[in-house]
């Protein structure tokens, strides 16, 4: 065993922990801070299955962008009304039987696909220059429009929370 | 050389984890975190069918798309949430019961 696959390894594992830890603690805050852990450890797969430019993408959004926003959120709703930030359970049952039912279908059948079982090439041929350069020519045009979506979001979440005055 | 099929296997964990948050959790924001782990974990997979293709890049195309969605719906999201706060002082989704303003 490669100390590559080690690693690989270790981060799925603290990705897996950390995803089963949200649903584990009743605490918000503490929600999000697995949320982190887990998008951070994502993003280091990541690096290891040679997605350099996706990795910084996504520790920049998400571990940057969305777990701050999400952060405030919970800071801004506990202001409100002062109550604390526990989170009560329901439907345990249905949802773990649904969960449990969607993994073992996952599973089954990708352990069934004849590709599964390939072994992923480790060549580092897949720079992020290649990468860049391929944004702005062969997909331009979702590029722009994502850009596009981003501004009709943000807009729109500014002006849904604005304050009206009554 | 790695095996793709570890990768295969953590990112349905991921998809299972986040849909059990969102079925189980009674407060909106955990609910939109196990949106966010779903999402999380289709990108996983996208990754490695990319790596299984190394001569083309639309496997971390999609996933960069997915990510630009996923960051919008957090916006939208929480922006929403926050307004419903104000107004019904819950954040519990099964409380917001009428839809009158």
């Amino acid at each position: 065993m490669s100390s590559y696959s080690i690693i690989l390894y270790g981060f799925i594992l603290i990705a897996l922990i950390s995803a089963i830890g949200i649903l584990a603690v009743n605490n918000v805050f503490k929600a999000a801070l697995f949320l982190l852990t887990c998008l951070l450890s994502l993003a280091a797969i990541y690096v290891l299955c040679l997605a350099e430019f996706v990795a910084v993408t996504q520790i920049l959004v998400y571990a940057g962008g969305v777990v701050v926003v999400i952060i405030f959120g919970i800071m801004l709703t506990t202001k409100l009304t002062g109550k604390p930030l526990e989170v009560k359970n329901g439907n345990l049952f249905p949802g773990l039987l649904a969960a449990l039912a969607f993994a073992s279908m996952l599973v089954k059948y990708q352990s069934m696909m004849a590709t599964s079982t390939a072994e992923l090439s480790t060549m580092s041929e897949n720079l992020v220059s290649k990468t860049g350069v391929e944004l702005m020519t062969n997909y331009v045009l979702p590029f722009e429009l994502a850009g596009l979506l981003l501004l009709m979001a943000l807009i729109g979440a500014a002006v849904t929370t604005r304050s009206t005055p009554e | 050389m790695i095996e793709a099929l570890p990768l295969h296997i953590l990112s349905a964990f991921l998809f299972a984890t986040g849909l059990a948050i969102v079925i189980i959790k009674r407060n909106a924001i955990v609910v939109l975190m196990g949106i966010e782990l779903m999402l999380n974990a289709s990108n996983v997979n996208l990754i490695v069918f990319n790596r299984m293709h190394p001569s083309t890049f639309d496997g971390q195309m999609f996933a960069l798309f997915v990510i630009i969605v996923a960051v919008c719906e957090t916006a939208v999201g929480l922006a929403i949430i926050l307004r419903v706060y104000r107004f019904y002082k819950t954040s519990v989704p099964d409380h917001i019961q009428e839809l009158k303003g």
